[in-house]
């Protein structure tokens, strides 16, 4: 490669790779800032031990074949596990397609607008719901790894269930889930890049841009290349956050 | 009056009878110790009085007020359940510490919510419930690990913390739940040493346990349980030295010679 040509293009690639990167942070926050609270709640209900027809098994005897089921049957719980499985089981790709065209194409309300600003707010609906319920299952095995006496502990001494859950199983629950979703937020930053898909100018759709031809840039591979660093270079960083923050949760067993 | 009236509790898991028929009676400053093999309804029974399990049947009545009984659903609301249980404390089998907490939070923990809740019964300033958690540790011969985890302290030293822990709201009836099967035998000592000056400071207690020497010696009375029902009771000296009932003594043999 002509090293000339190298100097020449670098200060416009950098510039235009540095906004779409901007956007790729932007999108990273705001699934983060989404998906974590909502995948608590998702997690609640995934565990919900609530039986509306319970009753039926309350006589005397052993309920048999369909009043059985019925009687045990958990509707919340049955919900929400079906939610997590049709979102993990499909592609993220398909879903931010289906999330960005549904409204438009079958309700004739295309309520995200046409601009920048509407793919950004698809893309976010999107990567929130996704990751939620990811989250929502490291959640909930790190809640059902504390041992169940803690509660009973904490309900003896009179506390409620709100109290058990934020000052005795939170924590706990939080040392153990540190790496697994450590793990789920280095596959978000690259994930972002799939938001590409309907055009939302990340990093990656501003690296693609000087291939076919952008600000007298065209046919251009490297920049593309080149966003691979800016990937690694964040990963890092997150990195040594996520490996701090273990640390500091190391304080009892 | 007694301070803890059993009434004819029965406790079903599916088909299963757990508890059947279960009745005593305690005064205030008894201990009973309640003995038998594993699976004859000794944990489960604790387990009611301290609401960790809803009997099927009968009534738990503590000085005169009826907390619990399975024929009136307005002595089971949840809200109420939580204020009756302040009546009973609970040492487990596994000590069930607050892994994240020092040994002092531990036992401060529950009193400082409580008092936060004007309807709460317990009610204590945060200096009388760390003076109370300092002196209770102290009591407990742990005055100079206040501030240390629970994974910095043995088995025997977490039992302890425990049973502060439980003393802290100051419950009319204490419970242990085989308090020393977690421990070898030379940790076991301690803590049965605690539970016996307890037990000189007439501290009302019901004492699931396998150490039959230490359940003749230190509660006035025993009961034996076996395939749910009590089988006998009576002073323990007399239920263990001398019982009665074939069942007891079959079971009891295999305690001879401690």
């Amino acid at each position: 490669m002509d090293l000339t040509l190298l100097r020449e293009q670098m200060p416009v690639v950098i510039q235009a790779l540095n906004t779409g990167f901007l956007q790729t942070l932007k999108l990273f926050f705001v699934t983060l800032a989404g998906a974590l609270p909502l995948g608590l709640l998702i997690s609640f209900g995934s565990m919900n031990n609530f039986r509306p027809f319970s009753f039926l098994l309350h006589r005397r005897g052993e309920a048999k074949g369909f009043v059985r089921w019925l009687g045990n049957a958990r509707p919340i719980r049955a919900f929400f596990r079906f939610i997590i499985w049709v979102v993990r089981g499909t592609p993220l790709m398909i879903q931010l397609l289906i999330i960005f065209f549904f409204p438009g194409m079958v309700l004739h309300n295309n309520w995200w607008g046409s601009g920048e600003a509407g793919r950004f707010a698809a893309s976010a609906v999107a990567f929130i719901f996704n990751y939620a319920c990811y989250f929502s299952e490291i959640y909930r095995g790190g809640i059902q790894s504390v041992p169940k006496g803690q509660q009973e502990a904490g309900q003896v001494l009179g506390m409620t269930k709100r109290q058990i859950f934020f000052r005795v199983t939170l924590l706990q629950m939080v040392t153990r889930i540190v790496p697994p979703m450590s793990n789920e937020i280095i596959t978000l930053v690259k994930d972002t890049s799939l938001a590409r898909i309907i055009a939302l100018q990340e990093i990656i759709w501003a690296g693609q841009a000087f291939m076919k031809g952008s600000q007298g840039i065209a046919g251009a591979i490297w920049p593309l290349f080149f966003t691979a660093v800016y990937y690694l270079v964040f990963n890092g960083v997150v990195t040594v956050l996520l490996g701090r923050l273990e640390k500091k949760l190391d304080f009892f067993r | 009056m007694p301070i803890l009236e059993v009434q004819n509790i029965e406790k079903r898991f599916g088909a299963t009878d757990v508890l059947k028929n279960i009745s005593f009676t305690m005064e205030k400053g008894d201990s009973v110790a309640i003995i038998g093999s594993s699976g004859s309804g000794k944990t489960t029974l604790l387990r009611c009085l301290n609401f960790l399990e809803r009997p099927n049947g009968g009534r738990i009545v503590v000085d005169g007020q009826v907390l619990f009984d399975a024929a009136d659903p307005k002595t089971q609301r949840e809200k109420e359940i939580r204020q009756k249980r302040l009546h009973f404390g609970l040492v487990f089998q596994s000590f069930n510490l607050f892994p994240q907490y020092t040994a002092r939070k531990n036992v401060m923990l529950a009193c400082e919510l409580l008092s936060k809740d004007k309807d709460s019964p317990y009610q204590a300033t945060q200096d009388e419930i760390e003076a109370t958690a300092a002196g209770l540790l102290a009591r407990m011969g742990l005055g100079n690990k206040l501030d240390l985890y629970p994974y910095q302290l043995s088995g025997g030293q977490q039992q302890r913390v425990a049973i502060a822990r439980a003393l802290a709201l100051r419950p009319d009836i204490l419970c242990f739940d085989e308090p020393t099967s977690a421990l070898d035998p030379e940790l076991t000592g301690e803590v049965l040493k605690v539970i016996r000056s307890l037990a000189e400071q007439k501290t009302t207690m019901v004492i699931v346990t396998h150490e039959m020497a230490f359940a003749r010696d230190v509660a006035g009375r025993a009961i034996f349980m076996d395939g749910g029902v009590i089988v006998e009771q009576g002073p323990a000296k007399q239920v263990i030295d001398h019982p009665t009932e074939e069942r007891t003594r079959q079971f009891l043999s295999r305690y001879a010679g401690e």
